[in-house]
């Protein structure tokens, strides 16, 4: 059975110059599609794959970029905003990778574009007042 | 046309005064020219909402039976120690207090989850506080160990005492160096990768009245939701910086002690924050007015984003070692715009007070003024000018042998 899925690969420190994903074709004859890649203020490696490939090598891939140290997460943990706490300081905005708050020009309050959002979870402890959350 | 408080007050009460928000002044004044606003306009609003560590509560919670003497012991609030050097039930919470077990930055950057701003906040939303305490016991006060809910709304007073709020402009935090650093000013990212600032710039309170000449101990304010005063001016109150032509420092100056009954405030303006790698604090509302009193005072309340200017400072070095070196000066349109041009770079900026809602806290202390239940007061003394020449001193070291 074919799988396709969207992950958040973090890579720490260790590990940031080996090449890893492209064993993920080599090995295990996944097909991958890079959506962003960066280095993270404390120099982790943070990638958005889109992964197919066969279930059982899928699976196996899986399991062997866990072995390296990379810590995955799956995109469908949804960041949201509490609207109670967010304060639209915009802390935020220059902390998110993925640009996915705005600051509006205008009413000056922060726009929060959760399709552009990567789900990595920076901005959880960079938000003064914690107005961001993540649910799995 | 130079009017009175008492006057402003007398259009209050019979509901003819004009009161308008140090945002909406701007534009009255270009359009209708600064004679003619300042004939119309009585009361110029201003807000700021921010962290501001310097601020805390002091409680009278009552005393239990048999009775215990706080003074001297140790006492905890939802985990968060309290100081307890004063009488046998008087305590005081700090917004930086952290709980004993709190690892800090022992793994960092700490996340700093709950400290004495976020009891604050709890306290003021009426939510139960855990008090635990412990003391040694005295013949006129035997028990030595407490553990009791307390509520806001049993206790006999509940007082925000802020020592230093509503700093008049701020430093605007950078990071030179090649790795992030955890500030009170946020998350820095290395090589100049952004930029925070922290002002309600042109609304901000005491921007909008730089030499004082209004705002003095004793004047009421809005704090924290509710009604607040003027104590006196807050801690490192430095009117001697560098100004604009206006008046505006053009560095962190004046600052405000600020008093109020927590009772009657609410935690949508009192919230428990927690900066990265640094630790707990509070973000506090506050607003003040300004009686329009001449046109002189009309003026410094027109000040706009672009007049007001602000000192980048290197927090990777600079700050932490007390140095004296700016990377430049920057005004707050050019902040606000979200990026800004520094050796060669274009670093986006970031706000760690809400323009937002200061707009809303100049809105609601409008409101007030024209529904009549908030009323001007004349200062009983003035906080310290220029003449004064205080000046903000660093620690004088001196080693003990």
């Amino acid at each position: 059975m074919a799988v396709s899925k969207r992950i958040v690969l973090h890579f720490p420190k260790r590990v940031v110059d080996r090449p890893i994903v492209c064993r993920l074709a080599k090995d295990y004859d996944l097909e991958f599609n890079i959506l962003k890649a960066s280095i993270t203020p404390e120099e982790e490696g943070l990638v958005v794959l889109e992964l197919s490939g066969e279930q059982k090598e899928y699976d196996k891939g899986i399991m062997y970029l866990t072995e390296t140290g990379v810590r995955i997460q799956s995109l469908s943990q949804n960041v949201i905003r509490n609207e109670e706490r967010c304060t639209h300081c915009g802390a935020c905005v220059t902390i998110c990778p993925s640009g996915a708050f705005e600051l509006d020009p205008v009413t000056r309050r922060v726009d929060f574009y959760d399709e552009k959002c990567v789900a990595c979870g920076l901005c959880i402890k960079a938000c003064p007042p914690r107005a961001m959350e993540v649910h799995f | 046309m130079a009017k009175t408080i008492e006057e402003i007050n007398e259009k209050i009460k019979q509901g003819k005064a004009v009161v308008v928000t140090a945002e909406e002044i701007i534009g009255i004044v270009k359009e209708k020219g600064i004679k003619k606003a300042a004939q119309e306009v009585d009361v110029v609003t201003t807000g700021t909402f921010g962290p501001m560590c310097s601020s805390g509560v002091y409680l009278n919670i009552g005393h239990s039976k048999p009775r215990i003497k706080l003074g001297g012991g140790k006492a905890y609030l939802n985990d968060v120690p309290v100081y307890t050097g004063l009488a046998a039930t008087d305590i005081f919470i700090g917004a930086s207090a952290l709980p004993d077990d709190d690892p800090r930055n022992r793994i960092h950057p700490g996340e700093f989850n709950y400290g004495g701003g976020h009891v604050i906040e709890e306290l003021a939303a009426g939510k139960d506080i855990r008090l635990v305490a412990t003391a040694y016991g005295t013949d006129c006060y035997p028990r030595k160990r407490l553990e009791t809910w307390i509520n806001i709304k049993d206790v006999n007073e509940a007082v925000l005492f802020d020592v230093r709020n509503a700093y008049q402009n701020y430093n605007v935090a950078a990071n030179t160096s090649d790795k992030t650093i955890y500030t009170y000013m946020g998350v820095l990212r290395a090589n100049l990768g952004n930029i925070n600032y922290c002002s309600a710039g042109q609304l901000s309170p005491l921007l909008n009245d730089p030499y004082y000449k209004t705002i003095g101990i004793g004047t009421k304010v809005l704090l924290g939701g509710g009604i607040g005063f003027v104590a006196w001016h807050g801690t490192q109150h430095n009117p001697n910086v560098p100004r604009t032509e206006k008046g505006a420092p053009k560095r962190g100056a004046g600052t405000l002690c600020l008093i109020g009954d927590l009772k009657q405030m609410s935690h949508r303006w009192l919230m428990g924050t927690s900066m990265l790698g640094y630790g707990c604090t509070l973000t506090v509302g506050i607003g003040v007015p300004i009686p329009i009193l001449s046109e002189e005072i009309l003026g410094y309340t027109t000040v706009t984003d672009a007049e007001i200017f602000a000192a980048i400072i290197d927090y990777s070095d600079v700050y932490p070692n007390l140095k004296p070196d700016i990377l430049g000066e920057v005004s707050y349109a050019q902040l606000r715009s979200g990026k800004i041009k520094l050796k060669g770079k274009e670093v986006p900026t970031a706000s760690l007070s809400s323009y937002p809602r200061a707009v809303e806290i100049a809105n609601m202390l409008k409101q007030w003024i024209l529904s009549g239940k908030f009323l001007l007061t004349e200062p009983v003394a003035p906080l310290p000018g220029i003449e004064s020449g205080i000046t903000f001193k660093p620690l004088k070291e001196r080693p003990i042998e």
